[in-house]
């Protein structure tokens, strides 16, 4: 469920477009540079209604979802 | 000290978004005025301006940089990459002796606008990572410079409404003396939202009236402001004998150039006008063989109640009696006040009336004004044969520009 909406966040804000996201894909795949990097982010945020810590750094988009899942039980 | 040729034209106006269309519509008496339709004028003042219509920056940008640059970085590039196309210049020069000088007098403050009230309602995690890069005044000449992969010397000038002349005018003085082979040059402005207008409104330059096609009206008697406009001009500047070898085709030379201030108000013109006087004086110097009958200006023009009077009064002073015998006329009567496009889009009538022997009109003028009595081409084109073209603006904080073009043996 997050990581389909997590997904849809992704395909509509990214200009980079990238054929299938999975779990394992690499986060710095997906965007441009650190400002769309940081951009992306903040729409995650907004969709999730949750705060993500900006200067951490997310490896996999598994990193990402295991953060909103977490902050979502919390 | 080297001859500078114009080599290839670009701009986005409220009367067209190519060449073609701009001259068209000037030449027509097309005036880009109306109602504005950006945002709701329900409750102000003001209710016309000059918009660019029909732009789409998805034709031309990725979306990457759709997200990451303000409107008037959009018209830049676009004018600019036009220019490029139009000169063939690309895979003729070295990088890194090809350079751009494009400047905006209001930068990306539509997106100040915007942004502030995302931190205002939403908070200041809301603002977005894009807004320096997208505001900074700068950001159009590092993207023209990245677009047309030009290395060479890139500066932006801002010195208001007479920006685009002064980086005419120093990319003219840069190719010169040999610093680079060409430069791209001119300026942008997308400042056509509710905090601009209001500000230009409450400082009494803007004309409140509120029928389109008699609004920005210069040297009319019941002229009372200047209209916003909008865009974005860029020419490109290149050496005479680089242009030669490659058989490019050349608009213009471009042989003078002034540039003074009046240190006198940071908005009010000095009624003196001895700034003006100067940077008209200096942009002719050396030029001693022509009639006024070859002479054509076009003039900064606002259609404010000072500007025109004090304007006329200056051409007068430095051409004397023949100041009657010279054709001028004011392009803002149709694209409004491109703000620092202003006088890029001004350079380019100004070349394409040495170009074509056609002098664009000066349009809504139906009033005659005892202050403003010098022949302003009222609301027809006028075919003359001109062969030298002045380009006048002036700007808040008392810049004068004056750019001096020489017509050219069609090659």
């Amino acid at each position: 469920m997050v990581l389909k909406k997590l997904k849809a966040i992704i395909e509509e804000n990214a200009s980079i477009l990238y054929p299938d996201i999975t779990l394992d894909t690499l986060f710095k795949d997906l965007y441009q540079d650190s400002l769309e990097e940081v951009d992306l982010l903040v729409k995650i945020e907004e969709a999730f209604r949750i705060k993500i810590d900006l200067r951490k750094k997310y490896t996999t988009v598994k990193d990402i979802v295991d953060y909103i899942e977490q902050v979502q039980n919390d | 000290m080297n001859r500078v040729v114009i080599t290839g034209l670009g701009i986005v106006s409220p009367i067209g978004n190519s060449i073609e269309n701009y001259w068209s519509g000037l030449i027509n008496g097309r005036c880009g005025v109306d109602y504005i339709s950006k945002f709701s004028t329900k409750h102000t003042d003001y209710k016309i301006a000059a918009e660019v219509k029909d732009f789409q920056a998805d034709d031309f940008l990725s979306k990457a940089e759709l997200k990451s640059t303000d409107l008037y970085s959009q018209f830049a590039i676009f004018a600019a990459l036009q220019a490029l196309r139009d000169s063939k210049i690309k895979g003729n020069i070295q990088p890194n002796r090809f350079g751009v000088y494009f400047g905006s007098g209001l930068g990306g403050i539509s997106t100040v606008d915007t942004e502030f009230m995302h931190m205002i309602e939403q908070g200041t995690r809301r603002v977005s990572p894009y807004l320096i890069p997208k505001i900074i005044a700068n950001s159009a000449a590092g993207l023209i410079a990245i677009h047309c992969e030009a290395k060479g010397p890139c500066i932006p000038i801002v010195t208001a409404c007479a920006t685009a002349s002064h980086s005419i005018g120093e990319a003219y003085k840069t190719i010169t003396h040999g610093y680079a082979d060409a430069i791209i040059a001119g300026g942008s402005d997308a400042g056509i939202n509710p905090l601009i207008l209001a500000g230009f409104s409450n400082c009494g330059a803007l004309s409140l009236k509120q029928n389109p096609y008699q609004a920005s009206i210069p040297f009319d008697k019941r002229r009372d402001g200047f209209i916003m406009g909008e865009g974005a001009g860029a020419l490109i500047l290149e050496n005479y004998e680089s242009a030669k070898r490659r058989n490019a085709k050349i608009y213009a030379e471009i042989i003078g150039y002034g540039n003074t201030c009046d240190a006198y108000h940071i908005t009010a013109p000095d009624p003196e006008m001895t700034g003006c006087f100067n940077a008209i004086c200096m942009s002719l110097y050396g030029l001693d063989n022509y009639m006024a009958n070859d002479i054509y200006i076009n003039a900064h023009g606002t259609s404010t109640p000072k500007n025109d009077k004090y304007e006329t009064k200056v051409i007068k002073n430095v051409f004397g009696s023949k100041a009657y015998d010279i054709s001028i006329s004011s392009t803002k009567s149709m694209t409004g006040h491109m703000m620092g496009a202003a006088g890029a889009a001004e350079a380019i009538a100004t070349i394409l009336t040495l170009y074509n022997g056609l002098i664009p009109p000066t349009v809504g003028l139906y009033e005659k004004d005892i202050d403003c009595d010098l022949n302003y081409t009222p609301n027809v084109a006028v075919k003359k044969n001109v062969k030298i073209g002045l380009s006048i603006s002036m700007g808040f904080g008392g810049h004068n520009a004056c750019l001096t073009f020489q017509k050219v043996r069609k090659n």
